[in-house]
């Protein structure tokens, strides 16, 4: 059998491990309230990150497209970008996949060289996902400190404007 | 080979905390997570303790010698002034219930945001230091031995809580983690150990009369610019008065809608509504301030800072108060002002000059929400309303805390906004009304220095407010807090670009048509009326 129909099969069981790959990073007594994956609006982070984790799986096997992917990526990474990760601890979670879908492909594929080249392409557009996320977790940090400049600007503005420091847009 | 750790090693060394539990790791300071601490001149303006230079993140904080016997004497005075605290220290049974109901546990993932383990961080010094089984079995009993790590542990996580009361909702108890912060911050203060975006605008309240510290000139100025703006979008000139004797009614809001969009705009709206109604009001330029941060100081500071607004309606000898949108302030007022600095019988019973409705609820503390107040008038049909005016928006809801779940004003500002609005969407019921999710700023953590935590704690929100968006197009957030006007903005425009936040009276205005007004092409923010727009495209 094709070694993507095969993963394709296995989809709940990968997904459920790279998800709990990506729980490990997190305190053990908060993984219990993670789990609750249907609670979109009370438990937001589990179930942002195990659709976001469907969807890179899916789009992965698929080639992957740019635009597929954005917003799966974004359900992840978005948030992991403001928690206490360095970059590399935020968006290791994607090198996981390459071990858990070696582990999927089990015995009964090694060693077959095809498969062994599948799994090799599939490698390198892991790689390619890590490095959109990479950009994206930069696009995340890049906003944190406008955001932090334009607070500081906003709530001067009227002051700035009185003390006629800002001239008046004129049509 | 490099023997650098692999990035998937590093996740799961440092994230995770040492086997030690949590009572014996001391806490790590990370950047983004905490504000800049309180300088040396706004604690000794007020005469707070213990003012210097100091960093949280330095080891040394500079504390008083006997700095324990403070605490623990503190500790002690509480548990014989508020029984509620009394309470709180001894009932929790550790069900859980609240353990995954906070903001900032969900967007952290840090066990120490749990309510129940916020709680716990003061319980086992309690423990320790006041019941028997701590004093004889110690930890064996839950308690522990009050240190400078365990203080810097409150600090941290005391600033870590907004207190919005989301997780009392679930406490089979009624155990409210929001009072225990207040405690815990009070305690805090005793030290000095307070982050400067409270104590600054503290101290600005003390002197100025606001949070900002505008004097009278500024305040005037400021609404002059927003009296221009209306001309321009109504041909209307409005003339405000300030400090005006003999005022029917004094008008107190925060001053934070004052200076900063979009909180202008609301304020705008304030002006507008009062002027078409012929409301006899007025401005004061001392009692400048509707919302209290003392109040997340201590009781002491919160009563010394609200003082002024009963005593300014006594010196204009107006008959009673209208105060603005704002959350925390409603909360001060409605909760507190009355046993602080009343009672005001000098101040009579609120009646709505317009519609004669009497707000029996407001009898003993003699100030209405403009919420309820405005509800009132269109309730009576005292408005002449066009909410086409606002169809390029669609509008969902946020509770503030304070007003929602502390104070239980659900319908009211409902109402309004679905009469001044068509198109109004409602969030999911687990994230609106008593159990709506926090801003994440609130209690004075709005600074901009803290905004990763920020990010994390509104995450439950917008998250919510995301799912509004795409599914429903929503573009635009109401409130009816000065707070969540200034905060919303930054997490909107991280988490959902594309949905803008106001506050309730700026719909209001531009859906109330004014005696005389010219015809309007422009909403309040100057952006063309959907009626205008439409014509623009068809030219
Ligand atoms: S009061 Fe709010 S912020 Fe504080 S612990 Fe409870 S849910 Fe969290
Ligand atoms: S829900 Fe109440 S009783 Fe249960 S752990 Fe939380 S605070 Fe304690």
């Amino acid at each position: 059998m094709d070694l993507k129909e095969i993963l394709r099969q296995k989809r709940e069981d990968i997904v459920d491990r790279w998800f709990e790959a990506i729980l490990s990073s997190y305190h053990e007594d908060a993984r219990g309230p993670m789990r609750r994956t249907q609670a979109q609006f009370t438990n937001p982070v589990g179930f942002n990150f195990r659709e976001g984790l469907e969807g890179l799986f899916d789009a992965v096997l698929q080639g992957m497209l740019p635009d597929t992917v954005t917003g799966f990526l974004d359900a992840i990474v978005r948030l992991r970008a403001v928690q206490d990760f360095s970059p590399s601890q935020s968006l290791s979670f994607i090198f996981e996949l390459k071990k858990i879908l070696r582990a999927a492909a089990g015995a009964e594929l090694s060693g077959d060289p095809e498969t062994a080249d599948e799994l090799v392409r599939l490698d390198g557009v892991i790689d390619d996902l890590a490095l959109f996320a990479f950009d994206l977790h930069m696009e995340c940090r890049e906003k944190i400190y406008a955001l932090k400049a334009q607070e500081a600007r906003d709530m001067t503005f009227r002051l700035l404007q009185k003390a006629q420091l800002i001239a008046e847009h004129q049509e | 080979m490099s023997k650098l750790p692999k990035p998937a090693e590093l996740a799961k060394v440092s994230y995770q905390l040492p086997k030690t539990g949590w009572m014996d790791t001391p806490v790590e300071f990370k950047p983004g997570m905490f504000c800049h601490g309180s300088k040396p001149k706004s604690l000794e303006l007020v005469g707070f303790p213990n003012p210097r230079e100091w960093r949280p993140a330095d080891a040394d904080w500079k504390l008083p010698e006997n700095w324990k016997e403070i605490i623990i004497e503190g500790i002690a005075d509480r548990l014989k002034k508020y029984r509620s605290f009394r309470l709180f220290m001894d009932i929790c049974v550790r069900c859980g219930a609240c353990a995954d109901k906070c903001h900032f546990f969900i967007g952290t993932g840090d066990p120490r945001n749990m309510p129940v383990l916020r709680a716990e961080l003061i319980r086992s010094v309690y423990r320790k230091e006041f019941t028997t089984a701590g004093k004889i079995l110690g930890k064996m009993a839950g308690g522990r031995e009050l240190t400078l790590d365990v203080l810097k542990e409150w600090w941290y996580y005391f600033y870590q809580c907004t207190e919005c009361r989301r997780c009392s909702v679930f406490c089979p108890y009624g155990i409210d983690q929001a009072e225990i912060t207040i405690i815990g911050r009070e305690l805090l203060n005793l030290l000095g150990l307070n982050i400067e975006w409270i104590a600054g605008p503290v101290s600005n309240c003390y002197m100025k009369g606001n949070h900002l510290g505008l004097e009278p000139h500024t305040i005037v100025g400021n609404l002059e610019y927003m009296l221009d703006d209306i001309e321009t979008v109504t041909g209307k000139r409005i003339k405000p008065t300030f400090n005006r004797k003999g005022a029917e009614i004094l008008f107190v809001t925060p001053s934070g809608d004052l200076f900063a969009d979009p909180g202008t705009y609301t304020a705008m709206g304030y002006l507008m509504l009062f002027e078409e109604l012929g409301l006899d009001y007025t401005w004061s330029t001392y009692a400048s301030e509707g919302g209290n941060f003392g109040f997340f100081t201590s009781n002491e500071m919160g009563k010394r800072l609200n003082s002024k607004i009963y005593a300014e309606a006594k010196r204009l000898g107006v008959k009673w108060i209208l105060g603005g949108e704002c959350g925390h302030m409603w909360r001060v007022l409605s909760q507190y002002m009355d046993t602080w600095n009343g009672p005001a019988d000098f101040l009579e019973v609120p009646k709505s000059p317009i519609t004669g409705t009497v707000f029996e609820n407001a009898k003993s503390m003699k100030m209405v929400h403009v919420a309820e107040f405005t509800a009132d008038l269109i309730k009576n049909n005292k408005l002449k309303l066009d909410p086409s005016r606002n169809d390029h928006l669609k509008v969902t809801w946020h509770d503030s805390c304070n007003v929602a779940r502390g104070m239980g004003m659900l319908e009211e500002p409902r109402y309004v906004l679905k009469s001044v609005v068509n198109n109004f969407v409602e969030m999911p019921e687990d994230t609106i009304r008593e159990k709506t999710f926090c801003c994440g700023s609130g209690t004075g953590l709005n600074a901009s220095e803290n905004m990763e935590l920020r990010m994390k704690g509104g995450f439950p929100r917008a998250n919510a407010v995301k799912y509004v968006h795409e599914h429903h197009g929503v573009n635009m957030l109401g409130n009816v807090c000065a707070i969540d006007r200034a905060s919303l903005k930054a997490l909107m425009e991280y988490w959902v670009p594309g949905v803008g936040v106001c506050g309730l009276h700026e719909l209001v205005a531009n859906a109330m048509i004014m005696t005389g007004e010219k015809e309007r092409t422009t909403d309040l923010r100057g952006e063309p009326l959907p009626s205008v727009a439409a014509k623009e495209e068809k030219a």
